[in-house]
C-alpha cells in the first residue's frame, strides 16, 4: 500500500529509519541534518522502534559506535551534515575498511570556514575517495527511496559497504514535499532482516577485527574494496529493480533526461537536477535539444553508464556544488571529463561551479549555461573552461 | 578471592605469540584483567597502541575472545557502540549468550587524545568497563610525552635538556576526573598487587554500568629500569605514594593500600633513566618538587577517603 504524504526531507528520512528499524542508531545533532536525530528520538521514546539509541558526545563518536554495533552484528546507522562528516572522516574510512554496511544520511551542508549552515556538496565530497557508496537524491521522495534501498545495498554480501544517502540541506532537508511512502510491512519485507557473516556477538566464533595490517596484506584488502565497489553497481541496479516491483518507482545508477536525441546537456547531482531539467524542457519548447543527466550514484561512478548517455552530445556542462582547489574546477567535473575522454569524438566539456554555501541557483542561471553550451557547439570554440554561476566577480 | 594456583588454570584468552616487548607491563594487566571475568563471553575493544599492534597483526591474533581495535581516540565510543549492539540483538532473541565489554587504551588514547569518546561512553551509562593501560608516555609512537607523563620525566617530546629539565607539568589526574562522572565503579591499581587488580577487575565486571580502572603499567623501553624489575618498579610507585592504590564505589572513596614507612620519591625516581638527570648536582630543588606534589596529592585523597590527612613519619 502506497500513501501520499507531505512531509520535508528530513520527515521523509526519518520516516524511512523508522520503518527500517534499525538495531542501533548512533547520532549527534548538526544543522541541518538535526530533524532526523530528534525525530527518530520521538520514536524511540514512543517505543515505534526497536532501536537502542546512543546519543552520542560527538559525531566522531557516532560513527565509532555504529561501527561497534555493525562489528557486533547489529544493524546500525547514523546521520549528519557537513563538519560532522569533517569529524568523521577518519572513522568513515574505516566503517568501510571493515566491510560493515552502516546506513548514513548526509544533509549536505557547505564545509567551514567561514562557517555556513546551508547547502553544497563540500562535506560529502570530502569523503568521496573514503570507500563508501555515495546515493544522491534530487527530492525528499528520492532520499526516502535511497534510505530504504540503502539497507538491501549495503548488507548485500557482494558489497558490504557503507552507504551515505545525501540530500540537498534546506533545500530538500526543510522544504515540505508532497512523496508517496510505503506501509511498513512492505518496508519491512523488503529490507528484510540483516543476517551478519563475522561477528563480535559470535560466542561460537569469536573474532579480531581492525587488525594491524602490514605491506603484506593491506594493498589486497584496498583492493578487495575496490572489488566490492564494482559489485556494487550491479546490486544498486538490481535492488533499484526490485524496488519498483513495490513502488512502481525504478532506480538506476544515473537519470538520463531527454537524452536521446539531445546535443547540449548539463550534468548535476541532488535537487539542482530538478531545475535543470525545467530549463531543459522550457529550452526544448524552443526547439534547442537540451538534456540533464543526473547521477544518481557517485561512488561507485557509472562511468559506462554515464559514457553511453552522453556519446551523442556536442556539449556537455558539468556543474559542481563544491570546490577542489585544484583551480581545473569541481571534483565531477574531473571525473566526468575523463569519462569522456576515451570517446574522443570531441565532446566539449566545461564546469560550472555553483550554489557555494547555499547560494540560489536561479533558472536563469541554468538558461545561462544551456546558452552558453548552445554557443560551444556551434562555434566549436570554448572560451573559459570553469565559470561561476551567480558569484558577483 | 580466588587463589593465584586457581587463578592459573583459568583458561587464558590473551596468549602468546604477540610481539609486546619482554617485560611490558601491558601483557600482565591484560591477562588478569581477563582471568577475573572467567566464565563469561568477552568483548574487547582496543584503542591504537602498543597492545592493538604487537597483538593483532594480521593474519594472526593473540585474543581468543572477541577482539576489535577502531582507531586511536575511539575505544570508549567502539565499545559502547558493542554494547548498544547486544542490547538489541539479546532483546531480540539474536544473541543468547552473556557477554562482558571491556575496553584497553594506553594514557595516551585515555588521558589525551580518547578522552572526549570515554567520557561520553561513561555518562551514557554502557555496562562497559574500561581498563587504561598507563605507562606514561606515548610508548608506541616512540616515547612522547602525554598528560599522564609524570613532572621531570625526559620524554622525547618533554626532553632534559640544557635549560628545561624534562616534562614541565604535573600528570593529569584522570581517576578523578572518571570518579567525578558518578560511575558505580572507578579504581586505581597496580601489577604488584595481584589481588588488588583481580578484586577491582571482578568488582567492576560485576556492576551494573560504567567502570574505570587505571592500572600502572610500566614500559621498560620508555621508563628505562632494569627489564627484569617490572614488579619491583611497580611496587616503589605505590610505596611512595606515587601511585595510590583507591576505589570511588558508587561515590564513596576508600584507600585500599596505606604503606606503612614513608618512602621518599627518590626511591621511585633513580632506577629510572627518564629521571636520571634529576640527580645531577643542582637539581635537588626539582626532586624536592616532585615530593611536594606527591604529598600533597597524597593528603587530598586521604581526605576524599576520610582517612586523617597525614604522612607517615620520615
Amino acid at each position: 500500500m502506497k500513501t501520499k504524504v507531505a512531509l520535508t526531507g528530513n520527515e521523509a528520512v526519518a520516516q524511512a529509519m523508522k520503518q527500517i528499524n534499525p538495531d542501533v542508531v548512533a547520532a549527534y545533532p548538526i544543522t541541518p541534518q538535526t530533524e532526523i536525530v530528534q525525530i527518530f528520538s520521538s520514536f524511540v521514546a514512543n517505543g515505534e522502534v526497536d532501536t537502542e539509541f546512543v546519543a552520542v558526545e560527538s559525531e566522531h563518536s557516532a560513527m565509532s559506535a555504529a561501527i561497534g554495533a555493525a562489528a557486533g552484528g547489529a544493524r546500525a546507522m547514523t546521520a549528519t551534515s557537513s563538519q560532522g562528516l569533517a569529524l568523521m572522516f577518519e572513522v568513515v574510512y574505516i566503517a568501510a575498511s571493515l566491510r560493515l554496511p552502516i546506513v548514513f544520511p548526509v544533509v549536505n551542508r557547505a564545509l567551514s570556514g567561514p562557517i555556513n549552515i546551508h547547502c553544497d556538496h563540500s562535506d560529502a565530497m570530502g569523503l568521496r575517495d573514503s570507500g563508501v557508496i555515495q546515493l544522491f537524491s534530487e527530492n525528499a521522495q528520492e532520499a526516502y527511496d535511497n534510505m530504504i534501498q540503502a539497507v538491501r545495498i549495503a548488507e548485500h554480501p557482494d558489497v558490504r559497504l557503507p552507504v551515505m544517502v545525501n540530500m540537498d540541506g534546506f533545500i530538500t532537508s526543510h522544504a515540505m514535499d508532497v512523496l508517496e511512502v510505503l506501509d511498513d510491512e512492505t518496508v519491512k519485507n523488503f529490507v528484510g532482516t540483516y543476517v551478519p557473516e563475522d561477528y563480535l556477538l559470535d560466542a561460537q566464533n569469536p573474532i579480531s577485527m581492525g587488525n594491524f595490517d602490514m605491506y603484506d596484506f593491506y594493498f589486497e584488502h584496498k583492493r578487495q574494496q575496490v572489488e566490492a565497489m564494482k559489485a556494487a553497481k550491479e546490486v544498486i541496479k538490481e535492488v533499484g529493480k526490485e524496488f519498483a516491483k513495490i513502488s512502481g518507482r525504478e532506480y538506476g545508477l544515473i537519470e538520463s533526461y531527454k537524452l536521446e536525441d539531445a546535443d547540449v546537456a548539463v550534468v548535476v547531482l541532488n535537487s539542482a537536477a530538478g531545475t535543470a531539467k525545467g530549463v531543459a524542457d522550457e529550452l526544448r519548447a524552443k526547439g534547442i535539444k537540451a538534456g540533464v543527466l543526473k547521477p544518481r550514484v557517485y561512488r561507485p561512478f557509472p562511468q559506462e553508464e554515464i559514457r553511453e548517455a552522453l556519446k551523442g552530445v556536442k556539449a556537455v556542462a558539468v556543474m559542481d556544488r563544491a570546490e577542489t582547489f585544484s583551480t581545473c574546477g569541481g571534483p565531477m567535473f574531473a571525473d566526468i571529463r575523463n569519462t569522456l575522454y576515451d570517446l574522443k569524438n570531441d565532446i566539449k566539456v566545461v564546469n560550472y561551479i555553483y550554489g557555494l554555501g547555499g547560494r540560489d541557483l536561479r533558472l536563469e542561471h541554468v538558461q545561462q549555461v544551456f546558452e552558453d553550451l548552445e554557443n560551444i557547439r556551434k562555434t566549436g570554440r570554448v572560451d573559459e573552461t570553469v565559470k561561476y554561476l551567480g558569484l558577483r566577480e | 578471592m580466588a587463589t593465584l594456583k586457581e587463578l592459573s588454570k583459568v583458561e587464558e584468552r590473551f596468549v602468546g605469540g604477540h610481539r609486546l616487548c619482554a617485560g611490558c607491563g601491558h601483557g600482565i594487566t591484560v591477562r588478569m584483567i581477563l582471568n577475573a571475568a572467567e566464565g563469561s563471553n568477552v568483548v574487547v575493544g582496543c584503542a591504537t597502541g602498543c597492545l592493538e599492534v604487537a597483538s593483532t597483526i594480521y593474519p594472526y591474533t593473540a585474543w581468543k575472545c572477541s577482539f576489535i581495535h577502531n582507531a586511536f581516540e575511539n575505544a570508549g565510543a567502539t565499545i559502547s557502540g558493542v554494547e548498544a549492539a547486544y542490547r538489541a540483538l539479546k532483546k531480540k532473541g539474536k544473541v543468547k549468550e552473556d557477554f562482558k565489554f571491556i575496553a584497553f587504551g594506553g594514557d595516551g588514547g585515555t588521558y589525551d587524545i580518547g578522552l572526549q569518546s570515554l567520557s561520553g561512553a561513561m555518562e551514557r551509562g554502557h555496562n562497559i568497563v574500561y581498563v587504561c593501560l598507563d605507562n606514561e608516555a606515548y610508548m608506541n609512537t616512540g616515547i612522547q610525552r602525554s598528560s599522564a607523563t609524570p613532572t621531570g620525566a625526559d620524554t622525547t617530546t618533554s626532553p632534559a635538556g640544557k635549560v628545561i629539565p624534562g616534562k614541565q607539568q604535573p600528570r593529569k589526574d584522570l581517576t578523578a576526573i572518571m570518579a567525578a562522572h558518578n560511575i558505580p565503579y572507578v579504581a586505581q591499581t597496580a601489577i604488584n598487587n595481584w589481588q588488588d587488580v583481580h578484586k577491582k577487575a571482578k568488582k567492576a565486571l560485576e556492576v551494573e554500568g560504567p567502570a574505570f580502572i587505571n592500572v600502572l603499567s610500566p614500559c621498560p623501553r620508555g621508563w628505562r629500569y632494569n627489564t627484569p624489575d617490572i614488579v619491583e618498579i611497580t611496587k616503589l610507585a605505590v610505596e611512595t605514594r606515587f601511585w595510590p592504590l583507591f576505589e570511588v564505589e558508587n561515590g564513596k572513596w576508600k584507600l585500599n593500600y596505606k604503606p606503612k614507612k614513608y618512602v621518599p620519591i627518590e626511591e621511585f625516581l633513580k632506577p629510572q633513566g627518564r629521571f636520571r638527570h634529576l640527580f645531577k648536582p643542582g637539581n635537588e630543588h626539582l626532586i624536592k618538587a616532585i615530593q611536594e606534589e606527591v604529598d600533597s596529592r597524597w593528603l587530598a585523597l586521604l581526605e576524599r577517603c576520610g582517612e586523617t590527612p597525614e604522612l607517615p613519619p620520615r
